[in-house]
């Protein structure tokens, strides 16, 4: 039997951190996209400037760095603010940037850009007449979204949303280097105590793979139900 | 460098000639590391790609396994396998290989490899399997062999197809390869911590590397749009 010397209930822990670390990306990857593909098809100038320069500066950066930025960068700026709080307001304000924030702030808004464009694609597959249809109801804009867009759109993005978290959950591994004990850190240290690297980065492998495998065949469940009312084949 | 950009860069605080210095050595190794990898990686993914489609089990099977494992995890973990795991192997230390991958950059350069070949076997394996049956018949019928085809016939148009797809783990690369500062490689992220470290200024030290990262990939974009021009000239609408 596999013999983690002790670090079994440890790295479980670190499993969970990273699955806990994924979801709260995709929350707001998926919010952050759905601001982003809206603005992007909203024809106001000012929000299709604003959206394309979040995706392109997105594109361009290396996630680690700007974890790096985020994390560095983030205590810096909580230190700036809690002095302001207490030079102006007298209150003792402070708290510890840890790398879960930075984590989730990072990984959200990378994939929020990836995701706006997901989105994007997906509104503008939805049929033109649907909308129509809804003014036709004199439904309000919010409504027409809610009701008619979203959930024809769902279909289309459901593909693109299912590409993106398999790669955000591997990029989660990126976060134990700034120091967040998930699974990879604690097979991190673990092999170094033990000089055994094989023995822990195995397991761990194996666990991203178990991850992918299962959320695979999660989207594909999904993904029969959104398409419910879509002949299949030909 | 010249006198009047050192005196410019003694101006600064932090951007000085000596920092800046480390951040093109940074940005050297970074090349280097990218361009290495791609360059192995796509002369080892072709032939994976081809037997890939093979309709043997025996031969598409491990080729699937393969990239499946590699794909499937994130790339940090496989850099920690190769790099922590050579030195664990019994009996290296005594041989010539150990001489290569006492230094960081090649267990690296052995993970970027793997990992990018496995991307690259799946891109131009559907790019392959997207072959028009009718090309396929059509060198059939001009009594082609199955490698005469492959080479003249399916590989030609499956490099156009999959160019786009190529264009975007080239850019994915570059980006992976931040992760090379994590085994104390000084690429460009490494340079950059390296500078954070010396002065506690993220912003400065982050700031600019994203910049640098940003003038790598779009350069890159650049670059693989005008040989998209070139090779998918034949697509180009009449009057576009």
């Amino acid at each position: 039997m596999l013999d983690l010397h002790g670090y079994g209930p440890s790295l479980m822990k670190g499993a969970l951190v990273t699955v806990e670390l994924a979801l709260l990306s995709l929350l707001l990857a998926v919010v952050l996209g759905l601001l982003g593909a809206s603005s992007k098809l909203s024809g106001n100038r000012l929000l299709v400037g604003g959206a394309t320069i979040y995706t392109t500066l997105i594109r361009g950066v290396p996630d680690l760095v700007m974890m790096l930025l985020f994390y560095y960068g983030g205590q810096v700026v909580v230190n700036m603010l809690s002095d302001y709080i207490y030079y102006e307001y007298d209150i003792d304000f402070f708290f510890q940037f840890d790398p879960f924030i930075a984590g989730v702030l990072t990984i959200g808004l990378i994939f929020g850009a990836y995701m706006s464009e997901t989105f994007r694609g997906a509104f503008m597959a939805v049929d033109s007449g649907q909308i129509e249809a809804g003014k036709a109801y004199g439904f309000s804009r919010w409504h027409t979204f809610r009701r008619i867009m979203l959930p024809q759109m769902l279909r289309h993005a459901l593909p693109g949303i299912g590409n993106n978290w398999q790669v955000l959950l591997k990029t989660t591994a990126l976060v134990s280097i700034i120091g967040l004990t998930d699974m990879v850190r604690v097979a991190e240290q673990a092999s170094k105590a033990e000089h055994a690297p094989f023995k822990f980065f195995i397991p761990v492998a194996l666990v991203y793979l178990a991850l992918t495998a299962i959320s695979e065949l999660f989207i594909k469940w999904l993904n029969a139900r959104v398409s419910v009312g879509v002949a299949k084949g030909d | 460098m010249p006198d009047f950009i050192v005196n410019w860069l003694n101006t600064n605080d932090i951007f000085t000639a000596t920092t800046m210095l480390h951040y093109w050595d940074g940005m050297v190794t970074t090349v280097q590391l990218v361009f290495l990898s791609l360059l192995i990686g796509l002369v080892v993914a072709v032939p994976l790609a081809i037997l890939r489609t093979v309709r043997n089990p025996f031969i598409s099977g491990p080729i699937w396994l393969y990239t499946y494992l590699f794909r499937g995890t994130p790339l940090l973990i496989q850099l920690y396998i190769i790099y922590y795991g050579i030195a664990q192997i019994d009996g290296i230390q005594d041989t010539f290989w150990w001489t290569i991958f006492r230094e960081p950059f090649y267990p690296a350069l052995l993970a970027f490899v793997l990992n990018t070949a496995a991307y690259t076997t799946e891109i131009l394996r559907g790019a392959i399997e997207a072959t028009p049956h009718g090309e396929i018949e059509a060198a059939k019928a001009y009594g082609m062999s199955w490698a005469r085809r492959v080479r003249r016939i399916v590989m030609p148009s499956a490099a156009r197809r999959a160019l786009q797809a190529y264009s975007n783990e080239v850019i994915f690369m570059v980006h992976a390869s931040a992760i090379a500062s994590v085994v104390t490689i000084v690429d460009l992220t490494g340079a950059a911590r390296d500078i954070y470290s010396r002065f506690y200024a993220p912003f400065d030290a982050f700031i600019a590397v994203a910049l640098m990262y940003m003038a790598l990939t779009f350069t890159i974009v650049f670059c693989f749009r005008l040989l998209e021009k070139r090779m998918l000239r034949h697509l180009k609408p009449a009057n576009g």
